[in-house]
């Protein structure tokens, strides 16, 4: 089976306050979506990142990657991700330039163009719903991802730093 | 008492403390605190932050919980979803599930398993393992594991992938999936997630038998240092198979041996473990200390998990892991193994058990076909007890009339080796601790003694997310003589 040309993955806790704007900003994404949209990218939730996912990114155009941010001021950041070796690598859970590290050294070349898009998160509180704050900017991220999927996002560049959306 | 866990006069001693603990789901801290001659006389490990995650299930309707306690842990989060839904199918009066919701669970469980240990043994432990314990910290990661070893970190992966997959089609999810409810499941396994899977079995089989081999070389190459690194003998419980005492991860009785493999206690029933174990709270961690109530806190601590249940079980039912287990048990020469990275050949014994039995269950019709949920009559009390990757997990819960959890109790596997663990560090200590310089080297070896537990400090402190962490180095008068923090994104920060 063909691997469709564009991924999303989101994570975070959906009961830890403003961690669950991950995975809320994949719900909102997929209910925008039509089914053409659908038919080229494929929607991933996750609970936090692992290196099997190295994997999923395999025979992908571009990937976006989207998480919880407390750094992040309202309402969303972006980031290209390079591949690199971190901290992360010792733990459980890996981080995104960790994520691509390890896809380099399974298949011996570069990932594809990764961006990151860095959720406003402020409340971590477990059982705390998200904040308002939090979901009051997920709608600005998600036509920006809209925008992404169609090729044309401002801000999506190669070798471009973070920037506030 | 433990002779290192509580001194004298701690008043005295110079305080040593290793912190944060890496490769180790969650956070914990390693302090040591020596005399004015630098010897060892404390050492401990410590949980540095508690949430109360069955706080946060009280109140809720006991059918979300089988999906609520996923959110536990990002390592074990089917455990929580099975031994939950173990513990309300009696809730719901379901005395037994139907074989096809019975075999779609364990089915689900074996890739949990699967991939948890495939995860913990390439990604966590093999940098150990292949590199050496004192080896350049940059290197010890899987990356270099893949730089180094390719054909290991690609198999490894794999089957963890595998693993994955098996979730994602038993449970409907990649995470938090919600094939397991009170009473049974909700889906069959579908015709094509049958065909995914079983055309994948058989090689996932074979690279899991060499994984076990891997591990059998790394012991040959260095058989002191694996025999003998981080030995605590100790009490092993699980549960295994009635009647026969095989290895039984899904469910079964409660067997208990003691450190010279003698059978302590047989045929407990899982739901009586309130009458089996107590736990004990110390005043310097937030994480209990389980232990046999016939036996009393001092002599009644256990180790659960890979090691215990390779060593408890009668006998595995699946003919590579079973050929494996004796080879295992040979190396003991007749006498238990209690060394702490055997855990790690035992780890994968277990892998290669669940993958076999995730190969034969592919062929068993009533994964695709068949009655899925039972009821009975309606119950307020359920105890659901699994196997997890880690060890034994407990789960039980009340539930009012209004179907809302009054009341939620879950011991993890963590917990249960808390004891153990602390043993491990102390051995760790007495052996390699010069009293002077604390090196890289040795906060590794601590760390190795204790990772071998792939212990999951989230779980058994109910805490989650990362947080910054610190290393106080104190001195015999009281000063502190300077800090290294490690913050939540892995910058260090040094005061002096």
């Amino acid at each position: 089976m063909a691997v469709k040309p564009l991924l999303v993955i989101a994570w975070g806790n959906r009961s830890r306050g403003d961690d669950a704007v991950g995975p809320l900003f994949l719900d909102a994404l997929r209910r925008a979506l039509g089914p053409e949209e659908l038919a080229r990218v494929d929607l991933l939730e996750e609970h936090q990142l692992h290196p099997e996912m190295a994997l999923d990114l395999v025979g992908r155009e571009r990937v976006l990657l989207a998480d919880a941010d407390p750094q992040a001021p309202s309402p969303y950041t972006l980031q290209a991700v390079e591949a690199g070796r971190d901290a992360s690598l010792a733990s459980h859970a890996l981080s995104p330039s960790a994520l691509l590290a390890v896809y380099r050294e399974l298949h011996g070349r570069h990932p594809p163009p990764v961006t990151l898009l860095g959720l406003h998160a402020r409340h971590f509180g477990l059982g705390r719903p998200v904040s308002a704050e939090a979901e009051a900017a997920l709608p600005a991220a998600v036509l920006w991802a809209l925008a992404w999927i169609d090729g044309d996002a401002p801000g999506d560049w190669p070798g471009r730093s973070a920037i506030s959306g | 008492m433990t002779s290192l866990e509580t001194a004298a006069n701690p008043e005295g001693l110079r305080r040593v403390a290793i912190d944060p603990l890496t490769r180790v789901e969650g956070h914990g801290k390693v302090t040591l605190l020596l005399d004015e001659h630098d010897r060892v006389q404390q050492a401990r490990l410590h949980i540095v932050e508690f949430r109360g995650f069955e706080q946060f299930i009280c109140g809720r309707p006991y059918w979300e919980v089988p999906v609520m306690v996923q959110r536990l842990c990002g390592i074990c989060p089917v455990s929580h979803h099975l031994a939950a839904s173990k513990a309300l199918d009696q809730v719901v009066g379901a005395a037994r599930v139907p074989p096809s919701a019975d075999k779609l669970r364990r089915l689900m469980h074996y890739g949990q398993v699967m991939q948890s240990h495939a995860l913990h043994f390439f990604h966590l432990a093999s940098p150990d393992l292949l590199f050496g314990f004192d080896a350049d910290p940059a290197r010890r990661h899987i990356v270099a594991v893949a730089e180094a070893h390719p054909d290991i970190a690609r198999k490894g992966i794999a089957l963890r992938k595998y693993g994955q997959e098996v979730i994602r089609a038993t449970a409907g999810k990649r995470i938090h999936g919600t094939g397991s409810v009170p009473g049974g499941m909700n889906r069959h396994l579908s015709d094509a997630d049958h065909a995914l899977l079983l055309a994948d079995a058989a090689r996932m089989v074979e690279w899991a038998e060499d994984a076990v081999a891997l591990v059998k070389r790394l012991h040959a190459a260095d058989p002191v240092r694996h025999e003998r690194f981080g030995e605590v003998p100790a009490k092993m419980l699980s549960l295994v198979r009635p009647g026969d005492g095989a290895l039984e991860l899904y469910d079964g009785v409660v067997r208990v041996r003691d450190e010279d493999g003698r059978i302590l206690l047989d045929d407990q029933d899982p739901c009586a473990y309130l009458d089996l174990i107590e736990e004990e709270v110390k005043p310097w961690s937030y994480m209990k200390f389980p232990y046999l109530r016939t036996l009393g806190p001092a002599y009644g601590w256990y180790r659960v998990g890979p090691l215990a249940r390779v060593q408890n079980c009668s006998v595995i039912d699946t003919p590579r892991a079973e050929r494996e287990r004796r080879e295992f048990l040979d190396a003991g020469h007749g006498r238990p193994i209690h060394a702490a990275l055997a855990t790690h050949w035992a780890r994968m014994i277990e892998m290669l058990h669940a993958m076999e039995v995730i190969a034969a269950l592919l062929h068993d019709a009533d994964l695709r076909h068949g009655p899925l949920t039972a009821t009975g009559p309606r119950a307020g009390e359920g105890i659901g007890v699994i196997e997890a990757p880690r060890g034994t997990l407990i789960h039980h819960y009340r539930v009012g009339d209004d179907d809302l959890v009054t009341m939620c109790n879950l011991i993890v596997s963590t917990t249960h080796n808390n004891q153990a663990m602390n043993e491990a560090v102390r051995a760790v200590a007495r052996e390699c601790f010069d009293g002077r310089a604390l090196t890289e080297g040795l906060l590794n070896q601590i760390e190795v003694a204790i990772r071998a537990y792939d212990p999951c400090l989230s779980c058994a402190t109910h805490a989650l997310g990362s947080m910054p962490l610190q290393l106080d180095l104190v001195g015999a008068d009281g000063s502190r003589r300077g800090t290294l923090v490690r913050h939540g994104d892995g910058r260090f920060e040094r005061e002096d």
